[in-house]
């Protein structure tokens, strides 16, 4: 290991805070002196909880010192998106609307979290309700790309994204709802997984529209991706020793959908995406081109869906305090009230059309692979990118690639494929079985090696 | 009701409850939901079973 400690994985991390050769009050002061450096520069964190944290991770230590190791969260400095609640501490979700709010008890998945061993850090920033993809629509002021800090580290968990590549947490739990861990992970360079809808409980976590809420973690690699998973789905944490495996790369094969996932791409995004083929080619994976033949109509049926739930989920804060939201929340939120029902409806007829041509296109193979953002990261407050000179919406690029999957339930994951020639990170998008997160998994790690040079 | 109808009334009420920032906004939802009426998902969905089968705990809803 040749980075500081707090910048390794959790695989990495585990089996030396468990032979107490590393002291977690060590790991999370690194963290912490981290926050310390960069937060004001990033906006990734709402809320720290240095002295809380440091006791936790002394409790952590003392464990081990008597002979208890809880599993591989062992001691290990964790972030939340803050929008999942902790006990004790306020779930802003980046508004005003929420001051005052104080959590009474843990979410289901903090608590989880909590028992697995993972030392609690802070809240992160995030797009105000989760409502965005870039994260800077938020009470607390835009969340900063490390890589740019002129540029949005996507969203809407774009400080968790940023807290994991600068060192302020070893990972991050976000949430998902359009691709919210997915397009952050790759705007800044790290792992993102959205579960398969319902595997992972939104109990204790503010809802944006229910039957697309997803919770996830954010990581630096699959494996830890995977272990955070387990956690919070609600595993035994000492059954998760040893960690997951991948399954054999050679005779993988991909489904890459390319009709409208392909028509607008940064020429970058493309390259490094077309890069990253060619080596999983290279390695033995078979790839064979799919189409999702009603892809042209995702954005209406996600519009559809998305904006009355979320109305809905907004109702009486809406009425109640308005001038509390940012505006451009606001008014999206406004938009989902003229949402005609039959209109609703209809969404839903063709959200079983999508779902049985994501099934389809997934027949006879592992996984879909696709680019997770069709653009690398946009610059703060962008209305409009240009991608090859047509100037897109910035919002409609970042959910280009992800929301589907929300749509339909399928677990997703990103992966970093490195950089653009101007610096920023690109992604790789792996959609897996409906309900079987897990094989996804095994398939990500086995490309997981291939994809940066 | 058409999506002209629909557009004209909203974007009304909208005026009447103090936010005609909302218009540009409309007008992107008026042109969405044309293209979710006119995509014809009705003639693609799947069969329904005809009898009530048991719920699908991996559908998200």
């Amino acid at each position: 290991m040749t980075a500081p400690l707090h910048f390794h994985t959790i695989a990495e991390l585990a089996p030396l805070v468990a032979a107490g050769r590393i002291s977690s009050e060590a790991l999370t002061r690194a963290c912490l002196a981290e926050i310390d450096a960069h937060d004001r520069a990033l906006n990734a964190f709402i809320t720290v909880l240095g002295e809380s944290a440091l006791a936790q991770a002394r409790e952590r230590d003392a464990e081990i010192a008597a002979g208890r190791c809880r599993g591989p969260l062992h001691g290990i400095p964790i972030s939340l998106k803050d929008l999942i609640d902790q006990a004790g501490v306020p779930t802003t979700a980046a508004s005003r609307v929420r001051e005052g709010h104080v959590a009474a008890a843990d979410a289901p998945v903090t608590a989880r979290l909590r028992e697995a061993g993972a030392v609690l850090i802070g809240k992160t920033n995030l797009h105000e309700f989760a409502f965005g993809t870039t994260s800077d629509d938020s009470a607390f002021g835009a969340v900063r790309n490390p890589h740019d800090p002129a540029r949005s580290p996507g969203g809407s968990s774009g400080g968790s994204a940023v807290a994991i590549v600068t060192g302020m947490s070893v990972a991050s739990i976000g949430t998902d709802t359009g691709g919210s861990i997915r397009i952050p992970a790759a705007a800044c360079g790290t792992v993102g997984l959205k579960p398969a809808w319902g595997e992972v409980p939104c109990d204790g976590v503010v809802a944006l529209s229910p039957s697309l809420d997803h919770v996830g973690p954010l990581a630096r690699s699959v494996a830890d991706a995977w272990l955070l998973y387990l956690v919070l789905r609600g595993d035994a944490t000492a059954a998760l020793w040893p960690l997951p495996a991948a399954r054999a790369l050679k005779g993988l094969r991909l489904g890459v959908p390319r009709p409208y996932f392909h028509d607008i791409l940064d020429d970058g995004v493309r390259e490094r995406f077309a890069e990253s083929l060619a080596w999983l080619r290279q390695a033995g994976v078979r790839t064979v081109d799919v189409a999702v033949p009603h892809a042209t109509g995702i954005p209406p049926v996600y519009l559809h869906t998305s904006l009355p739930e979320a109305t809905a989920c907004h109702a009486a804060t809406l009425a109640s305090a308005p001038e509390r939201y940012t505006r451009n929340v606001r008014l999206r939120l406004e938009m989902g009230r003229y949402v005609l029902a039959e209109d609703y409806v209809r969404a839903q007829t063709a959200r079983d059309v999508l779902r049985a041509e994501v099934d389809a296109a997934l027949d006879g193979c592992d996984a879909l692979v696709l680019p997770t953002l069709p653009i690398p990261a946009p610059p703060i407050g962008a209305p409009t990118v240009d991608v090859g000179g047509t100037p897109q919406p910035v919002r409609q690029m970042m959910l280009r690639q992800t929301q589907l999957f929300n749509l339909t339930g399928h677990p997703a994951v990103s992966l970093p494929i490195g950089d653009t020639a101007a610096g920023l990170p690109c992604g790789i998008q792996l959609v897996g079985r409906r309900r079987d997160t897990e094989g996804l998994l095994a398939t990500a790690a086995a490309c997981e090696p291939h994809l940066i040079a | 009701m058409t999506i002209e109808d629909w557009l004209a009334n909203a974007c009304a009420d909208a005026d009447r409850r103090g936010l005609p920032d909302l218009e540009p906004l409309l007008v992107s939802l008026a042109e969405a939901t044309r293209a979710l009426r006119t995509t014809g998902w009705d003639d693609a969905a799947p069969a329904k079973p005809s009898t009530p089968a048991a719920p699908d705990p991996g559908a998200p809803r």
